[in-house]
């Protein structure tokens, strides 16, 4: 008996500081993005007022709202299609193929990954900039006119850019392990077969990773939305013009735009939603049987 | 045998294409970090110059401006202070907690496992605002209470949090790697009339040494970097960390076309960074295993 109680005493003492830090700085404020999207809270006074889906309606008609809805979409779209494609590609040939400085490889591909957003977006300032950047320069180089990559028109294409290039060897690095723990000997057959590398790529190494990708690609999606809110506030700070605006930007700012706070959340719930929306759909596109080896 | 050597050769060029392409992305990745490297140590009139143009000497003035004038110094001091103590708040409260939730049996320990896990869908910049209307009402409160507020503009609240929304991704890789320890270790331990706590601290969590080493890594990447939580919980700008602090910085001397010490800052932030990953790398991307499920 007396052990019994040591043993709920010991499970208490370590399971409970985490459960209530959870539970206030994670539970806590989630249920508020919920609740208080149903309120009207100004942006100074602490009062809240009820009023039910009143700022879902005024979202409705919101036309900046609805650009960064767009603008976070097509990130997503963009940033997913050719980080996944091209770190799948890489990673199959630098695991099948027996090249020299593999690990030189692996170590560069992975820098962009430990940098800080805000070091990133420093550096593609440099790389961006209109009179003295380095990409203006290249294309003067071969006698174009330079590009105003920040300006309206490009702005959504740099920041994709600038999004692949941070995460793509973070992806690579990862499908890199799960690529090699696929048996030689599974090659060594479809070798034997005829299949070419190509088709060994895609009938082999893909069938075998897949539960990997689909697991990616679901917390890709949900990481997406948030580093384009990183990428966009610290790179353009949402202009010229909200072209380049994001929704968590939006719901962000919303403080200084006078939105007040219950605005602000329902923005937070409308994000919430088409982020599991997302997953879900990703998850039921890309449900199939299993191969195993 | 003609056959054999055309494939000889195909497979030749294939090589040299990989190689190829390869190199071009590894230069599109290392040209711009060296490029603000060295763009650091450059004269303000040389950046209005080629920017392919090397400098001619080594202009050290611009770490000393970055450091002291900008702030730098500070904020780095900020960073250091508020990192550690994520840290060490994250691996006292999570180290325990996903031993428990791995290796014994107890009432709700399947709710609160489900719970951890959907918190791994919940990024911290969702919930910014919330935190932040949260701490600063327990303000108002406190002040009509004791007359003064500490909830904002305090750095170990910063590292709380820190620490609490690092928590889902911790217990994950954590309790995964206690889960597959041999049951064996406690009993012989409670055989030698070693306790529940004794024996978590002087023989399981030595064992979990590289998983805690994954852990630390992949959190100070997470905290070192972080800029959107310290720039909504600490309203002083002076009290902010380096990324908060150099995107200031950054979004000044855009106006002021002072690029020199702008970039010092960049490096400044990234150099320990490079350093401790060139390091570590092996640790880092061997764990990238188990910390499959980052963002």
């Amino acid at each position: 008996m007396r052990s019994n109680r040591r043993r709920t005493a010991f499970l208490l003492c370590c399971v409970a500081p985490a459960v209530i830090l959870f539970v206030i700085f994670m539970v806590i404020p989630t249920v508020n993005v919920f609740r208080l999207s149903l309120f009207q809270r100004s942006t100074f006074n602490p009062k809240e007022t009820f009023i039910g889906l009143k700022n879902f309606q005024m979202l409705m008609e919101d036309a900046v709202f609805i650009r960064s809805m767009q603008n976070m979409l097509l990130l997503i779209v963009m940033v997913t299609i050719f980080t996944m494609g091209t770190a799948l590609v890489f990673a199959g040939i630098l695991t099948r193929e027996k090249l020299k400085g593999q690990n030189f490889f692996r170590i560069v591909f992975y820098i962009p990954n430990i940098l800080s957003v805000v070091v990133i977006s420093g550096i593609f300032s440099a790389i961006y900039d209109v009179d003295k950047g380095l990409l203006n320069s290249i294309l003067n180089l071969f006698g174009k006119e330079s590009v105003l990559w920040k300006g309206e028109q490009h702005v959504i294409t740099s920041l994709v850019i600038a999004m692949v290039w941070q995460a793509i060897g973070y992806y690579m690095v990862m499908y890199m392990s799960s690529m090699g723990a696929v048996s030689e000997s599974v090659y060594e057959a479809a070798d034997l077969d005829g299949a070419s590398r190509v088709n060994q790529f895609f009938q082999v190494t893909l069938p075998l990773i897949w539960t990997n990708i689909r697991t990616t690609l679901t917390f890709f999606i949900i990481s997406t939305i948030n580093m384009a809110f990183l990428f966009v506030s610290a790179m353009t700070g949402g202009g010229p013009n909200n072209s380049s605006n994001v929704a968590l930007l939006y719901m962000y700012n919303q403080k200084n735009l006078g939105g007040g706070y219950g605005y602000a959340m329902a923005i937070g719930v409308v994000i919430f939603l088409v982020s599991f929306g997302l997953s879900a759909l990703v998850n039921k596109v890309t449900d199939r049987e299993v191969l195993e080896y | 045998m003609k056959l054999k050597k055309e494939s000889n050769r195909t497979d030749l060029l294939y090589k040299v294409f990989i190689y190829l392409v390869l190199g071009i992305l590894a230069l599109l990745i290392l040209v711009p970090v060296v490029w603000v490297i060295v763009a650091s140590v450059k004269e303000t009139t040389e950046h209005y110059g080629s920017p392919w143009a090397l400098p001619s000497h080594i202009h050290w003035q611009n770490f000393a401006d970055a450091w002291n004038k900008a702030n730098m110094g500070g904020y780095m001091l900020h960073s250091v202070t508020v990192t550690a103590m994520a840290l060490a708040i994250l691996l006292v409260v999570a180290l325990p907690a996903s031993y428990c939730l791995a290796r014994f049996q107890f009432v709700g320990q399947g709710l609160l496992k489900t719970c951890f896990m959907a918190g791994l869908f919940i990024n911290v910049n969702y919930i910014v605002v919330p935190i932040y209307l949260m701490l600063s009402d327990g303000d108002k409160w406190l002040k009509t209470v004791l007359g003064n507020g500490f909830l904002l503009n305090n750095h170990f609240v910063v590292a709380v949090v820190y620490a609490a929304t690092a928590l889902p991704f911790t217990i994950y890789l954590l309790s995964s790697y206690f889960a597959t320890l041999p049951h064996g270790f406690e009993e012989a331990a409670y055989v030698d009339g070693a306790g529940y706590g004794r024996t978590m601290i002087q023989i399981i969590f030595p064992l979990a040494k590289p998983s805690i080493i994954t852990v630390i890594l992949f959190n100070f990447l997470s905290f070192w970097n972080e800029y959107i939580i310290i720039k909504t919980l600490v309203t002083e700008r002076d009290q902010w960390t380096l990324p908060a602090g150099l995107l200031n910085l950054m979004q000044a001397q855009q106006s002021a076309a002072e690029y020199g010490p702008m970039y010092a800052g960049l490096v400044l932030v990234m150099l320990p960074v490079l350093i401790l990953y060139i390091c570590v790398q092996r640790n880092l991307t061997k764990g990238m295993t188990v910390g499959g499920l980052k963002g």
